[in-house]
């Protein structure tokens, strides 16, 4: 099926553009060197193939398409071919969403165009149909792989999204196809002359389902660890397969004259499945384990190697800095608290925190304890309990707090500075502590600025409230009070 | 580790070697750590009996030697680090406490280099009675043990820093909860700590005496074990730990 290597790089005759003359010329993809036959997992109406073909010959998709349809009036080959293709070829499920000429292609303006140069609206057809068009492919594509036929689109933006509604939906569609597809049938007279192929369509249709569901990728969704809803979904239609599938076959076999005997066959065919199902059982579930186990350790050893990128990409490094300038105790200690942060926030910060809008008192906080532990080489400790986004009052009390930090930094004799946070309700405040001689504001001189102006003056002229105190066993502690602004 | 930066910080007692509190007694110990050099560290630095009164009993590296040295040596305190190979210290906890009954008068006390939320609030939910960061000096880490002996429990700024975090957001409370509900005091007194007081100026700025802010903190340890309830999955919760 695959055939690598036949072709040039795409990347360097990019002008050559779709053989059939359909498509403009169309850049060729930045990185392919070379074009295996996949079956597309991107934008499929059943297994991908025709898709998969498209990509692959760099055709229009619909074209492929139409050709398998015209195939199936010549007795049915098209729809050999397909399942053929279907059974053979391996579902590309690490390729990435097609890009460039393998994108979907669109009639727009007499010509067929790349669905992502047409722009924003990548539909062409007017409202009205691509609302029902739209939502008929919807159905289709539910019933078959249980998503929205455009990839970047949302499960939740479908029409109908409640669970139970999704798979009705996709039953009533199903059921659609096949009263459509008889109807034709009957239309082109097979029927009357093929008593068997209501069974046989039956029977196609249920395999397709099951198919169609079983196939490489579902698996991992299947097994995977993602909720309830989804999983029952896929029970419910290879339920629906098999249902199609037996009533196919009990058709079948009324059709043949064999009516009588059905329930002894039915019986028959039970305790031999009973029977395979006690012998098989145990591997297969030995089989599954053994997935499981694999994906797990799969996923372990990615992480595993996220792990020793980081630590390669930060730690080492600095271990790297810390043995060239082992003789500078000031800039060793600067180097492993930053490393020291730095991992620890990598390591241990919760994921919420991580998400969250960078601009929030905490965030800046620790900002602000980051710039004054590397500055004046003294350790910071910080608790912050509670959360709130930053305003203009908040801003100047977080400059005050860093006014009150590298006081306590720079005369707190080298101990570490205790900073405590605390949101509750609307007021903010921010403790900085040192444990160092400790001073008595009333003594400090008029023209030193740093204490009165900085912290006292910034606070008070921003509607807070600041308080220099010895600390009860020496050192001190600067106290910030400051209502949040009222509009949030 | 252990660092020699810091001077006089934390839970009060001067600098330097002298064991206030454990004078003329001696506190046995196991180290439970994975990292042998950590191990090496911590007895070279607290290890000296008849400096530091505290003299380490036994040393382990994984979940399973654990269990096995603390039933064997029954020390006071088992410094008990949180990451370890064969479950971490949530298992060392749960399986010593049903090898030896309640709590069999052994105690622990989480050393531990991470200072997650998730860390902390579970290793104190299974029953440790203290959590220090592995920064802790030589002496506060002497004092701790000592504390940790004498029933007490040991709240590190941070520590206090999760715990009112965790009780903060309920500041209605239920109606029949009045257990896990914090009280006026004993906010204060976490307050107190998270703004890096020792116990001792705890006592002093509040006007009551160092029992009286043991006992509170105590009682703080008390509640944190037993909310099982909603605030500590509230809070777990919308933080995604659990």
């Amino acid at each position: 099926m695959a055939a690598p290597g036949t072709e040039p790089d795409p990347s360097t005759t990019a002008p050559d553009g779709p053989p059939s003359g359909g498509a403009e010329p169309t850049p060729g993809p930045t990185a392919a060197p070379y074009r295996k036959l996949y079956r597309s997992p991107h934008s499929r109406m059943l297994g991908g193939v025709a898709h998969g073909l498209a990509v692959h010959l760099r055709l229009p998709v619909a074209w492929v398409r139409a050709a398998f349809v015209l195939l199936f009036f010549a007795n049915g080959l098209g729809v050999l071919l397909y399942a053929a293709f279907w059974f053979v070829v391996p579902i590309g499920i690490d390729e990435p969403a097609p890009q460039g000429p393998f994108q979907r292609y669109l009639w727009v303006d007499g010509q067929f165009v790349p669905a992502d140069t047409v722009g924003v609206m990548p539909d062409p057809l007017t409202k009205g149909e691509r609302g029902r068009l739209a939502r008929l492919r919807d159905l289709l594509q539910g019933a078959f792989q249980g998503e929205p036929l455009v990839a970047g689109q949302p499960p939740a933006a479908r029409p109908g999204g409640a669970a139970s509604r999704q798979n009705l939906g996709q039953l009533a569609a199903l059921l659609m196809l096949v009263i459509g597809v008889m109807a034709l049938l009957n239309v082109l007279n097979i029927q009357s002359s093929q008593p068997y192929t209501w069974p046989l369509l039956a029977i196609g249709v249920g395999v397709a389902l099951v198919w169609r569901q079983a196939d490489d990728s579902r698996w991992q969704r299947w097994f995977g660890l993602e909720g309830g809803g989804k999983r029952r979904s896929a029970f419910v239609r290879v339920g629906a397969g098999v249902l199609l599938v037996t009533i196919g076959i009990i058709g079948f076999l009324i059709l043949q004259g064999a009516g009588s005997t059905v329930a002894s066959v039915i019986e028959a065919s039970l305790a031999v499945l009973a029977g395979v199902l006690v012998l098989t059982g145990p591997y297969a579930l030995r089989m599954w384990q053994d997935l499981a186990a694999e994906r797990t350790a799969r996923i372990r050893a990615q992480e595993r190697a996220e792990i020793a990128a980081h630590i390669h990409d930060s730690v080492l490094h600095t271990l790297t800095l810390i043995q060239r300038r082992s003789e500078d105790p000031k800039e060793v200690q600067r180097l492993a608290r930053a490393q020291e942060r730095e991992l620890r926030l990598w390591l241990y910060r919760p994921e919420a925190a991580a998400e969250a809008a960078p601009d929030t008192l905490a965030e800046r906080l620790r900002e602000v304890v980051a710039e004054v532990e590397d500055r004046h080489g003294v350790p910071v400790e910080l608790v912050c309990v509670g959360d709130c986004p930053m305003d203009d009052r908040i801003a100047a009390q977080m400059q005050a707090a860093r006014e009150a930090m590298v006081n306590a930094a720079k005369y707190g004799g080298g101990g570490p500075v205790q900073v405590y946070a605390e949101v509750e309700g609307r007021t903010v405040s921010v403790f900085v502590r040192d444990h160092g001689p400790g001073f008595d504001p009333d003594t400090v001189p008029e023209d030193r600025m740093g204490v009165r102006e900085s912290i006292i003056g910034r606070m008070k002229r921003n509607g807070g409230t600041a308080r220099v105190r010895p600390a009860p066993d020496g050192g001190t502690e600067v106290e910030l009070e400051m209502e949040r602004a009222a509009d949030d | 580790m252990t660092d020699a930066v810091s001077g006089a910080a934390g839970e009060g007692g001067p600098v330097g070697v002298p064991p206030a509190e454990g004078s003329g007694r001696v506190a046995r110990v196991v180290l439970v750590d994975d990292h042998r050099m950590f191990r090496t560290g911590v007895r070279a630095e607290i290890g000296r009996t008849e400096t530091t009164g505290i003299d380490v009993v036994g040393e382990a590296d994984d979940v399973e030697s654990a269990v096995r040295v603390v039933a064997e040596t029954r020390p006071d305190v088992v410094l008990l680090d949180v990451h370890l190979p064969g479950g971490g210290g949530v298992e060392v906890l749960r399986r010593s406490t049903a090898v030896m009954g309640e709590p069999g008068g052994v105690k622990f006390l989480a050393l531990s280099v991470s200072d997650a939320a998730e860390d902390v609030i579970g290793v104190i939910r299974g029953g440790a009675r203290g959590y220090v960061t592995k920064t802790i000096t030589g002496t506060d880490l002497v004092n701790a043990i000592f504390r940790i002996a004498d029933g007490d429990a040991v709240f590190s700024p941070r520590l206090a820093g999760f715990v009112l975090d965790a009780f903060a957001a309920t500041d209605t409370p239920p109606v029949d909860e009045d257990l896990d509900r914090l009280t006026q005091r004993e906010r204060e007194v976490l307050r107190l700590i998270a703004r890096g007081y020792a116990y001792k100026e705890i006592a002093k700025q509040l006007f009551i005496s160092v029992k009286t802010v043991e006992s509170h903190v105590s009682a703080v340890l008390r509640k944190l074990q037993l909310s099982n309830r909603h605030e500590l999955t509230r809070w777990a919760t919308a933080r995604r730990l659990v």
